[in-house]
């Protein structure tokens, strides 16, 4: 590969725009469910770090909620040396791959950016995943070191971004972890939620190995609440417990016509087509019906990976149907982009008010409203006002449900004393401790749905505590 | 993994019974709780109740028929296989007290759920009158079980080739216009025959338990693939059921989302049976 020679970084460097992504384009990529960003190339890396102003009091590094060296790692990138770069961001991400693809940069790292002051801000997140997939490719992962075991057994329940920083985190200071996992394969949401195209499953599986390899014993099929308690696993010699179960139960509309065929959870829908692998049925057993005009209520990360999905599975049209307007949208910037690439169909400021079936059952057709946004609500968003008289109809086969989820409800509901929030969060404070000894939570079973970033660095302050905890 | 010990062919290439090795489910489970098992890395997520237990042994009993594919695959296993997942387990319990005089009622394969909630419900202290359905003798599965738990059994055939001839819903008339009150009535099997049961039993106001057995997907409250109607609410079937007041269920709604991925199961069958596989699953008929 031609490397960039020393003038060409050094116009690199004045350019104001992040050096662009190689891509699949989108009327290829529509047709297939590997993944649409294809990754920087070492050439591409260094000329995009070369932007980096290496900043003294670098102010991209408050935007990340785990604190990375970010001006530290892209140095490493510019000194040609990717895996003490990868290092670099293993000291306080264990996850940099994932996140790199990930995070919502905008609102976070790059947000701060100098270089965003004029222009486009660093590629942050693009180089923190060159700089993984690098370290992966080259089978270079090195193993960190690993206290001696000190033969103190805490369980992990959950295995999402939480659970999985958490028991790593514990393993590495001796402790024997075990993560218990409700599902069949441990990830959580990075592998029944979010699809192939965005996050390769072999990439959250080789993290995962890397956690097996620091010595978690992770047990799939174990459904905490039913097939064992909390308190059973504190009275087998657990001696601390982190719960990190996430925010899986979906939330519907409440709207007429919600249990029409063709009705399906956001979860269900992309359960059946991640998790299950429904898009290669039948070979793959789980079916999933895709009609040929589909809604989606909600613009999320949740409803773009909706909308992309049945994209991909052949529907003609798809639609996002969504009350606020685009500046509202609580999506990444990239994924609406990539909707709109991949022909996806905005309706915006418009409220669905109900779905009507056939004589059968299946979805005929969705009502809906044309909104104005009104003032700013307690979250500062403009809150949306129906507009009277402007209700139509819009003729779809299939509607996806992509309005948010709520914790899961049955670790709270069977154990004992644990004190939970108005929304069925679990109380903990910022260390994690929840209202019983010796029991931690963090991620989105404490926040309510949020990011992969924010459920991590949860599971690592947690990691702290226990130790702190188990040692005092 | 997890290992089949022991199987059973109840009725051949119909309906099948596999004792599996799963410490943790057979230390936890109660009657009227569900498991979760996955063949293979291509499997569905497949829900069967656990049709028994055994502590000692760590082993769970599941009692399935052959309706599609996976069902189909499932039956060619043997002892010394192992299933790829098996979770659990999953559901309320049955609820179980003493009632006064239950009749319990199984159609098909719904015999096999009804038998663990019938042994409970006469360990509680109950009187047990059980009717057992079939479409014909050769379908009938575990009668001396039930004849073990029950102070009386009537069997009911749709062919009269064993038993009295008839539906179930016929002994149940005639038990409730007998003179001893019927305190409770729990009602497994096709959701035609527990719809029927609830219509007989509404007008008398005879408490009526069944057991829902809607599409699922995870079995644990993540998908809402369950969803039925009870009352004004909406409830996931795998958490807040499987067992519901069957006169509160919306039965339309519950038929018509059982029938949600019909195409595609036909699909999945037929492209499975051109590959030249052959079955003795009634699927053909099914499909026609
Ligand atoms: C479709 C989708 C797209 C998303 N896109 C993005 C994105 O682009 N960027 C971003 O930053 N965030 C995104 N998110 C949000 C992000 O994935 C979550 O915030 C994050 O995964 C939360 O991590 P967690 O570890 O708290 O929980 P989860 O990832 O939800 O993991 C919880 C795990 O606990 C298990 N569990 C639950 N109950 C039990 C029990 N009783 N016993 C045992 N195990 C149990 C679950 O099966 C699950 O595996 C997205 C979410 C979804 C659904
Ligand atoms: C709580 C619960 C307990 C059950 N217990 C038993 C039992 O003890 N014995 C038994 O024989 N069957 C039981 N069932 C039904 C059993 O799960 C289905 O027959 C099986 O999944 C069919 O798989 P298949 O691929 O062979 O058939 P398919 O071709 O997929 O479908 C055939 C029929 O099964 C239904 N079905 C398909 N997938 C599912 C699914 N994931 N969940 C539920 N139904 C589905 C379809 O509506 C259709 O009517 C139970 C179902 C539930 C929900
Ligand atoms: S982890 Fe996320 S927020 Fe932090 S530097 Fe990386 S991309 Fe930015
Ligand atoms: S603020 Fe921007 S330019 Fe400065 S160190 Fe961070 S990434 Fe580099
Ligand atoms: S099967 Fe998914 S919520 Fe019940």
């Amino acid at each position: 590969m031609q490397m960039p020679s020393a003038d060409e970084l050094k116009q690199a460097a004045k350019i104001t725009e992040k050096r662009p992504m190689p891509s699949q384009n989108a009327q290829d990529r529509v047709q297939n469910f590997t993944e649409v960003a294809l990754g920087y190339t070492e050439e591409d890396a260094l000329l995009e770090a070369a932007r980096c102003l290496t900043c003294k009091k670098e102010e991209c590094r408050q935007g990340c909620p785990v604190d990375i060296d970010i001006s530290g790692f892209i140095k490493k990138i510019k000194e040609r040396d990717y895996v003490g770069a990868a290092l670099k961001i293993k000291e306080t991400s264990s996850l940099p791959a994932i996140c790199g693809r990930v995070c919502p940069q905008e609102s976070q790292c790059e947000q701060y950016c100098i270089r965003g002051k004029k222009g486009e801000p660093v590629g942050i997140g693009r180089l923190e995943r060159f700089v993984a997939d690098y370290e992966r490719n080259q089978g270079a992962i090195k193993m960190p070191e690993i206290a001696p075991a000190n033969g103190i057994k805490v369980a992990v329940i959950g295995s999402g971004p939480a659970g999985l920083t958490c028991a790593g985190e514990l393993a590495k200071m001796g402790y024997s972890v075990t993560i218990f996992e409700a599902l069949h394969v441990a990830g959580g949401v990075l592998m029944y939620g979010i699809p192939e195209f965005r996050l390769p499953k072999d990439i959250v599986q080789a993290d995962i190995n890397y956690v097996r390899q620091l010595g978690v014993d992770i047990q799939t099929n174990v459904v905490i609440g039913r097939t064992m308690k909390v308190d059973e696993l504190m009275a087998q010699g657990y001696q601390a417990v982190f719960i990190g179960t996430g925010a899986g139960l979906p939330n519907f509309m409440g709207i007429p016509g919600e249990n029409l065929n063709g009705v399906y959870s956001a979860n269900e829908f992309l359960t059946r087509v991640n998790l299950m692998k429904g898009y290669r049925f039948p070979e793959y057993l789980t079916p999933i019906r895709i009609g040929r005009r589909v809604a989606i209520l909600g613009a999320g990360n949740v409803a773009m990976d909706s909308a992309r999905c049945a994209k991909r599975l052949g529907a003609e049209e798809v639609y996002i149907v969504y009350r606020r307007s685009e500046k509202e949208m609580p999506a990444r910037a990239e994924e609406v982009e990539h909707a709109y690439e991949e022909g996806i169909h905005f309706r915006l400021l418009t409220q669905p008010v109900e779905i009507k079936g056939d004589v059968e059952n299946w979805v005929k057709e969705l009502i809906c409203v044309k909104c104005e946004l009104g003032k700013p609500d307690e979250s500062g968003r403009r809150s949306p006002i129906n507009i009277p008289g402007s209700e139509y109809s819009l003729a779809v086969d299939t509607v996806v449900v992509a309005i948010g989820q709520s914790p899961n409800p049955l670790i709270q509901a069977t154990t004992e004393g644990l004190k939970t929030g108005r929304h069925g969060t679990i109380d903990a404070n910022s260390d994690g401790q929840t209202s019983r000894i010796g029991i931690f939570a963090g991620g989105d079973i404490v926040t309510g749905a949020a990011t992969v970033i924010l459920a991590m660095g949860a599971g690592r302050k947690s990691a702290g505590a226990i130790d702190r905890y188990l040692k005092s | 993994m997890y290992q089949i010990l022991r199987k059973k062919v109840l009725v051949p290439d119909v309906m099948i019974l596999f004792e599996v090795k799963a410490p943790l489910i057979a230390a936890s489970c109660q009657a009227g709780q569900f498991v979760m098992l996955r063949k293979d890395e291509v499997g569905e997520r497949i829900p069967l109740t656990i049709a028994d237990f055994d502590r000692k042994n760590e082993t769970i009993t599941v009692i399935f028929q052959v309706v599609g594919k996976s069902t189909e695959l499932m039956a060619k296993m043997e002892a010394g296989d192992s299933l790829l997942d098996f979770a659990g387990p999953l559901g309320q319990p049955s609820h179980i007290e003493k009632f006064g005089r239950v009749v319990m009622i199984g159609g098909g394969v719904g015999v096999a759920p009804i038998h663990p909630i019938a042994r409970e419900m006469k360990l509680a202290g109950n009187e047990v009158i059980s009717i057992l359905g079939a479409r014909s003798h050769d379908l009938l599965i575990l009668e001396e079980e039930m004849n073990k738990v029950s102070s009386e059994v009537i069997v009911t055939t749709d062919d009269g080739s064993y038993g009295r001839k008839g539906l179930v819903t016929e002994v149940l008339a005639e038990l409730m216009n007998g003179d001893d009150p019927i305190d409770l009535v729990v009602a497994i099997g096709p959701m035609i025959m527990m719809q029927a049961v609830c219509e007989a039993t509404r007008e008398a106001g005879i408490s009526t338990v069944v057991s829902l057995n809607p599409i699922m997907v995870d079995g644990t409250g993540m998908c809402g693939a369950c969803r039925i109607e009870v009352g004004a609410d909406t409830k996931f079937a795998c958490v807040d059921g499987p067992e519901f007041d069957g006169h509160k269920v919306n039965w339309k709604l519950a038929r018509q989302r059982s029938l949600m991925f019909a195409q595609e199961e036909k699909r999945a069958m037929l492209e499975h049976h051109n590959e030249g596989d052959v079955c003795g699953c009634r699927c053909h008929q099914q499909m026609n």
